[in-house]
């Protein structure tokens, strides 16, 4: 077997920092998706023009450079208004909340897209017969349209949790001890770095399998009440 | 803000966006060579052809891009044979390592979008190929990889981008790509602020470029299809 040098429990630490980053991202960027779809969506102008440039702009980044900037440009924004506040002194944004906030935006963007294509597939009858009914806008949504959003969007939105997952990787840079982290100086001590990357590597493909079969299970529970989609 | 700092140091970035560049072409050819030949055993019935491409694409796709350029930068040097290897002057470089993992990479993802578009050609078309008297290997080369590469299209165009945004990472090992450049004169100056935006600008303008003449190449590809403008 490979010798993890008394290692391996240190690198179980930094997977499951992995996991708890991954799905604080996860919930910020559902948040901020579902906000972006309704914006884009949206009859009032300046909304839709605010979330669409949301998305190209954070689309076009790499995510390491959305990492850099939330983490010195919030650290930056903190220091000026603590100094506003009366306090003189260096606020540090932590790289935790910094990688939450800058993998949540970026989940956010591409989710906003999902969200807004889940969204207009519905058919626009439904909404109509909706206000038939007499229900209000907000019962609308919570009633009739998020739970189908919830089914259409899912297998869009596993896919960028795929993509969250290993892009968790990228916060090593800004010092969070999450598994790459973990796993850079394992090989700071042992000099075996392929060992220890590949090991990595096997736990970050097991992390992704994990969340496939949990997707997996997850979109047949969401679409329960289609008979024909079951597989 | 500071304004000054960022056009002091904008020939430097600009010279950064060329090396991105540079890294990016060069991964997608490699990728694009490992692509074709493991898209073809990927779609074979024979398991023994089939199975270790679908190892590659499920390692490749399922693992950071992060662990992947540390394994071949940082990692094939725990092995003497690799050391005394011929291939040691090329795999000691960070610029040819760091172009290996974005090729491998990049490879994977291609791979299952060109099997998806090979299994999206029409049987028909196929059938009648073979009706016509190709062999296996002609209506391959004539009917189906033609037709594949166009299905292929949009979605290698969206791989081009992902591709660009990973080159990022080039910089953890030490290059000084548009990423790395940024961070060092970030570490000479302190302005991380003003100097990520610059980049960030940059990568901006290069995948706006890169998306426009995509189209202009996409739409000039459907030039036969009736209503497509």
């Amino acid at each position: 077997m490979i010798d993890l040098a008394g290692f391996g429990d240190q690198l179980l630490l930094g997977a499951a920092m992995t996991v708890q980053l991954a799905v604080a991202a996860l919930i910020v960027g559902l948040v901020l998706g579902l906000l972006g779809a309704t914006a884009r969506l949206s009859g009032f102008a300046p909304a839709r023009a605010l979330a669409g440039a949301y998305t190209t702009v954070v689309r076009g980044l790499p995510e390491l450079i959305v990492v850099l900037i939330i983490y010195f440009g919030a650290s930056r924004l903190l220091t000026t208004a603590a100094a506003a506040l009366g306090y003189d002194g260096f606020v540090e944004l932590s790289p935790f909340a910094a990688g939450v906030i800058a993998l949540g935006l970026t989940f956010g963007a591409y989710a906003t897209e999902v969200f807004r294509g889940a969204i207009l597939a519905i058919p626009k009858g439904q909404v109509e017969a909706a206000h038939a009914f007499g229900m209000g806008r907000w019962l609308t949504f919570r009633r009739i349209v998020l739970p189908q959003v919830w089914r259409i969007a899912l297998p869009g939105l596993g896919n960028l949790f795929l993509v969250l997952l290993k892009d968790t990787s990228l916060v090593s840079v800004i010092g969070l001890e999450e598994l790459m982290r973990k796993t850079q100086i394992a090989v700071g001590f042992t000099r075996a770095p392929f060992t220890f990357y590949l090991t990595a590597a096997v736990l970050y493909l097991l992390m992704t399998m994990i969340a496939m079969a949990a997707l997996h299970r997850g979109e047949r529970a969401a679409a329960r009440g289609m008979p024909r989609l079951r597989g | 803000m500071n304004f000054e700092v960022i056009v002091a140091n904008l020939p430097k970035l600009l010279e950064g966006a060329g090396l991105t560049l540079e890294l990016v072409a060069f991964g997608l050819v490699g990728g694009a060579a490992l692509a074709l030949p493991a898209a073809l055993m990927r779609v074979s019935p024979r398991w023994w052809l089939w199975a270790p491409a679908f190892a590659y694409i499920f390692f490749f796709r399922g693992t950071p891009l992060l662990v992947q350029i540390f394994l071949v930068y940082y990692g094939l040097g725990q092995f003497e044979a690799v050391r005394d290897s011929v291939l040691w002057p090329i795999l000691r470089e960070p610029f040819w390592c760091a172009i290996i993992a974005f090729a491998l990479n990049t490879g994977a993802y291609t791979a299952e979008i060109l099997r998806g578009a090979i299994q999206a050609v029409p049987v028909g078309e196929v059938e009648a190929a073979t009706a016509f008297g190709m062999s296996r290997t002609l209506s391959l080369r004539r009917i189906i990889l033609p037709r594949a590469f166009r299905i292929a299209l949009p979605a290698y165009g969206n791989e081009v981008i992902l591709m660009l945004k990973g080159s990022a990472l080039a910089s953890t090992i030490t290059l000084l790509d548009l990423t790395g450049m940024a961070r060092t004169i970030i570490a000479r100056t302190y302005m991380p602020v003003e100097i990520f935006l610059a980049a960030a600008l940059i990568y901006l303008g290069m995948t706006f470029v890169f998306v426009q003449l995509y189209r202009l190449l996409e739409r000039r590809l459907s030039r036969h299809v009736v209503g497509a403008r």
